[in-house]
């Protein structure tokens, strides 16, 4: 049993649920126990620190804060709010920044003092390593043959790479491993790393639209049945904007967005409906319904 | 009594804009033993010079402190003056308030404090100073060049000329280096190794002049005229003295499909190899790693035959031995000349380039072969994914150049010419070829550089976009290499057929190895540090040790050829004289006092404490002058306090510390 | 509570090769760095003797650095590595006489490192000025004058 503490942040509890849920059934099966922390806070995404730097870091750092007091490894499986976790954590090893923090913390029982212990890994991390790798493979009881994926990281698991330090910034590998040991075919492509628009989706749909028009264009190139993502900002801007680019670009996709962790639900045997796929604007079935079949090139 | 005399430099206004002087000047006239004080414009100017040796006349000085810049810079200017005026020219001390003060303080008061310590601390020490004669030392006349690309070769061939016997060491199986690797040179387009193999071949016709190709310097023991390098033979399994290079063994090998080093994974080449067809020498080296026969000996050495013999049983010469050895040889020298060049950048540290994960990305070094009528190609450009004939073609300026990002600020100057050439070549081979270049800035100083570049863009068109591409990814059947126009002020996107990195210079993988092994040093990127960047531009600093070429930084050929008979001059210059001046700064045991623990035999790096018997069997220390280089570990080590090192005693160093720190506190 | 004003009086002991090299890049970059350091220039840091770091500090010094060249690159091969190990025992020894280690630092400059020889003296000497001036009483006797330290070592 491996335990961790859990953040699932605004995004797990709203447009996201079905990847908390997801997560949640997989945990199960892999053994690894998730402790949600008492009385967490929004992290404040773009929002906070786009307005307010000491805003930005302290309400990260107050569930670094809350996350101190067990002993245990924060885990937050939204792209966001690990990078400004770990951001924050970088931040405030100057002593200025933590002052400020401080400042602003003050009311409460809460200190900074623990947060840099505190070891916050990405789902990715925390899946990607031998020992889960042998669980995964061992839960797999409906391989996913015959589904062709593109794994799509986005910027927030990777960037500012000084600090996240990836394993490559241009092909990061993580995602490709644990969704080749679901049985899928893995592309490889060149935009695993490229941004969506991120939060810039209500301010410039147009920036948003162009970015994912892209990202769709390239991944219908080459070949993939659908995209594999591990944040809620791109599945959401991947997912949701498809109607409008077929509008606006006169090209229709209707290219199913995966979370990694239901991926890794069906392989496991859980049904759509148990990881809440009915949840998703592009109907998943197109991919699914790839399962199990023989490849049709492959034979030509 | 010393009667020290002491002027202060204001080195134009480097020294007195932050320093007084003049008050610094009054003040040391006042120290004990100060008979003659002043100050003065430029003290190393003739005047300055004039002045001092006046001085020491008129005021009968014995000891001379120059208070102005670091003793590297200009020890030996004033030593050499105050020799003149008939002193010893160890009786001179530098005090330094440039370098070390003028420069680094930018408050008046602080930095005339200062100054009026290190000068007084300067006297102090110069009370304690003796007349010092060095040595005489012989000179071993042979010289060692490390290295066999252009640089070595002008150097070995420019030595021997002049009737100097050269060992020429060079670490792959063949001489040339990078400029074989070429296909033509900028900016007058000759073909590199039409002007190169004549040179490579002149060297081992010299008889002047002893090659050891697939060799490495191991160890250098000893100094300035008279070095004793151990140099590693490494096994080449194939007997030089009885090939005749006819080649038979190449084509028979089974093992053909190993990634040719020369071709820079271009091409293949056999296990047993020669890196290019005109390898000098032309005697093949089997690679180890890669050789069955080699490895099934290495696995077994009892085994009677090795798991292949193909080469054996073809060479009409019986020349194939799977069992040669290493070997090492030790031999003397009086110089050595360090050209041992450069190597390029890796890319694939650039992730967003794609190079290594899409085939037709590749670096200039690769298109150089590529364009090569010997090259893997034949000389026709053929992209390696489909082998087609690319028609756009772009390149990427700096990468691993000016770059902080990459640890790497500094320019690589040859990028911008030779990725002109290349445009300018890439369509002379075909005229429906279109080049673009993203570039930071174009550096094209030199003579015709700038023409050339000139040409590229408006006799061959190529269309130089200035600013850095962010990607480059595939799509369909070609690259798309996204970018920013600075000059436009906007995003750019270009689709290629073949994009080409020109990979910056960097030093050898191990440059600081190799200085340590010399002795010499080296700056935070590893190439080797000058003895002086303007004037000593081609001597390290140790004496005796020479560079050539881009070791020392970015060349071009011109620049590296240049250096190299600069080099050559140096060295035939200090193996013309018939001996030379050794350390007068060594150590001196004090034999009456000496213990005879030897603890500094122990610490002595260059086992110069030998021991003698005096009276009575009684066993001493005494120091070898010839081997003594004046680091005074043993003095510090003597349990006794009986050693001590001319021009840095104890009671120098000492009285420099009285001075400072028990004068009276001035209020 | 040490007064603001206290200005530490620091000796450098610097190796030829590496750190007074690199103190003079400083220079020809025109590095600031604090003014305290009286810099005593010597052919490696292992000839500077544990006596001339007691010495300094018994005639008055607060702090004393020895600077020499990177493990590994000394010019004299491995003058540095004797430096390294018998300054590890001096700090003990000062311990001993009631002068904190602090107060004595090795450190290794390169030829190249102007930045940094800029950056370790100014660090040292902000550290003495945060620790007061060296306290006489707690230490070694002070020698009466100069000529007592010469004849102590020239005996």
């Amino acid at each position: 049993m491996r335990a961790y503490s859990y953040y699932p942040g605004c995004s797990l509890h709203g447009t996201a649920k079905e990847y908390d849920q997801s997560l949640k059934l997989v945990a199960g099966t892999l053994g690894i126990e998730l402790k949600e922390i008492p009385d967490w806070n929004c992290c404040g995404a773009t929002a906070a620190h786009s307005t307010d730097e000491a805003l930005g870091l302290a309400l990260p750092a107050r569930n670094l804060a809350l996350a101190a007091a067990e002993d245990r490894p924060l885990l937050a499986p939204c792209a966001m709010c690990f990078n400004r976790l770990r951001v924050t954590q970088h931040e405030l090893q100057d002593s200025a920044k933590r002052h400020m923090v401080e400042a602003l913390l003050g009311e409460s029982d809460l200190t900074v003092s623990g947060i840099q212990e505190v070891v916050v890994p990405s789902l990715l991390d925390v899946l990607d390593n031998d020992e889960m790798r042998a669980r995964v493979t061992e839960a797999v009881v409906r391989p996913l043959a015959g589904l062709k994926v593109v794994c799509y990281y986005g910027c927030l698991l990777v960037r500012p790479a000084e600090i996240l330090k990836p394993d490559s910034l241009e092909n990061p590998q993580a995602m490709d491993r644990l969704t080749e040991n679901l049985g899928a075919e893995v592309l490889d492509w060149p935009f695993k790393t490229e941004c969506c628009g991120g939060s810039l989706a209500i301010a410039r749909t147009d920036i948003v639209l162009t970015l994912v028009h892209r990202l769709l264009s390239m991944a219908r190139n080459v070949g993939a049945d659908c995209i594999v993502t591990a944040c809620p900002m791109c599945h959401s801007n991947l997912d949701t904007r498809q109607t409008q680019i077929a509008a606006e670009f006169g090209e229709s996709f209707e290219l199913p967005i995966f979370y990694v962790t239901e991926l890794m639900g069906l392989a496991f045997g859980l049904s759509p409906k148990e990881l809440l796929l009915n949840m998703h604007v592009m109907d998943t079935k197109r991919a699914t319904e790839c399962i199990g079949k023989e490849p049709a090139a492959v034979t030509g | 009594m010393a009667r020290i005399g002491v002027f202060v430099c204001h080195c134009g206004s480097n020294i007195a804009n932050t320093v007084d002087v003049e008050q610094v000047a009054d003040i040391a006239g006042q120290a004990p033993d100060v008979v003659f004080s002043t100050d003065y414009m430029f003290m190393c100017s003739e005047p300055g010079q004039n002045l001092i040796q006046e001085a020491i006349r008129e005021h009968n000085l014995d000891r001379v402190v120059v208070a102005a810049c670091s003793p590297t810079m200009h020890f030996r200017t004033f030593s050499g003056a105050i020799q003149r005026a008939g002193l010893n020219p160890y009786m001179l001390e530098m005090a330094n308030i440039r370098e070390q003060c003028s420069w680094v303080h930018a408050d008046k008061a602080v930095g005339t404090d200062k100054s009026v310590d290190i000068v007084t601390m300067a006297v102090g020490k110069t009370r304690w100073f003796e007349p010092l004669f060095p040595q005489e030392i012989g000179v071993t006349r042979r010289a060692l060049v490390i290295g066999g690309g252009i640089a070595g070769i002008q150097a070995a061939l420019d030595i021997a000329d002049s009737g100097v016997e050269v060992v020429l060491v060079e670490r792959s199986p063949s001489i040339g280096g990078k400029m074989a690797q070429l296909d033509k040179t900028f900016p007058t387009l000759d073909c590199s190794g039409c002007i190169l193999t004549p040179r490579m071949t002149e060297v081992v016709q010299h008889s002047n002049i002893t090659l050891h190709t697939w060799s490495e310097v191991q160890e250098v023991r000893g100094f300035v005229g008279n070095f004793e390098v151990d140099i590693l033979h490494k096994p080449r399994y194939v007997d030089a003295t009885l090939c005749t290079g006819c080649g038979e063994c190449l084509a028979r090998c089974p093992w053909q499909k190993i990634p040719s080093e020369f071709d820079e994974g271009m091409g293949t080449r056999p296990a047993i190899y020669r890196p290019f067809p005109q390898a000098v020498p032309n005697v093949p080296v089997i690679d180890a790693e890669q050789c069955v026969a080699i490895k099934s000996l290495v696995e077994d050495p009892e085994r009677e035959k090795p798991k292949c013999g193909v080469c054996l049983k073809f060479c009409p010469r019986d020349a194939i031995d799977f069992r040669q050895q290493p070997t090492v040889t030790t031999e003397e020298f009086g110089a050595i000349v360090l050209a041992n060049g450069y190597s390029l950048f890796d890319p694939t540290a650039y992730g967003e380039y794609g190079y290594g994960r899409y085939p037709d990305v590749i670096t200039s070094i690769q298109m150089e072969r590529l364009m090569n009528a010997a090259g893997p190609t034949d000389g026709e450009v053929r992209r390696p994914s489909d082998g087609k004939h690319p028609r756009s073609i772009v390149f990427l300026a700096c990468v691993g150049s000016r770059d902080e990002r990459m640890g790497r600020p500094y320019c690589s100057k040859i990028c911008c010419m030779y990725t002109a050439k290349h445009a300018i070549m890439l369509k002379e081979h075909d005229p429906d070829v279109q080049s673009y270049v993203f570039y930071i800035d174009v550096r094209a100083g030199g003579k015709g550089y700038e023409e050339f570049v000139r040409r590229a863009q408006e006799e061959y068109g190529t269309c130089y976009l200035r600013g850095r591409v962010s990607k480059v990814y595939p799509e369909g059947n070609h690259l798309v290499v996204m970018g920013e126009d600075t000059l436009m002020g906007m995003p750019v996107r270009v689709e290629a057929d073949l994009v080409v990195l020109a990979t910056g210079v960097q030093p050898q993988p191990d440059a600081g190895d190799v200085a340590r092994i010399l002795g010499i040093s080296y700056d935070s990127y590893g190439f080797i540090n000058e003895s002086h960047p303007k004037l000593n531009p081609v001597e390290s600093n140790t004496a005796g040790i020479f560079l050539a070429g881009s070791t020392i930084g970015p060349k071009d050929i011109p620049e590296s050829v240049s250096q190299a008979s600069a080099a050559a001059a140096k060295v035939l210059g200090l193996l013309s004289q018939p001996s030379l001046l050794g350390e007068a700064m060594t150590a001196l045991v004090d034999r009456s006092r000496c213990a005879g623990c030897f603890a500094c035999e122990d610490i002595c790096p260059y086992q110069a404490i030998e021991r003698v018997t005096l009276g009575y069997g009684r066993q001493a220390a005494e120091v070898n002058e010839g081997l003594c280089k004046g680091c005074g570990l043993c003095v510090s080590a003597c349990l006794g306090k009986v050693i001590t090192l001319r021009g840095f005693s104890d009671q120098a160093l000492l009285e420099e510390l009285n001075v400072l720190l028990l004068e009276p506190e001035s209020a | 509570m040490p007064e603001t004003s206290f200005e530490p009086r620091v000796v450098g002991f610097l190796c030829n090769w590496c750190s007074y090299a690199g103190a003079n890049l400083a220079g020809t970059s025109r590095i600031q760095y604090a003014p305290n350091i009286r810099i005593v220039r010597v052919p490696c840091s292992g000839r500077v003797d544990p006596l001339f770091v007691v010495k300094a500090f018994q005639a008055g010094a607060d702090g004393v650095m020895v600077l020499g060249c990177h493990p590994g690159d000394c010019h004299y091969r491995d003058g540095n590595y004797y430096t390294r190990r018998r300054f590890t025992l001096m700090h003990a020894f000062l311990t001993f006489l009631g002068i904190d280690e602090r107060r004595l630092k090795i450190d290794w400059v390169s030829a190249a490192e102007g930045r940094r020889f800029a950056e370790v003296v100014t660090e040292f000497t902000e550290q003495l000025s945060q620790m007061g001036p060296l306290s006489t009483q707690a230490s070694v006797q002070v020698s009466a004058g100069g000529d007592q330290i010469r004849e102590t070592v020239s005996l």
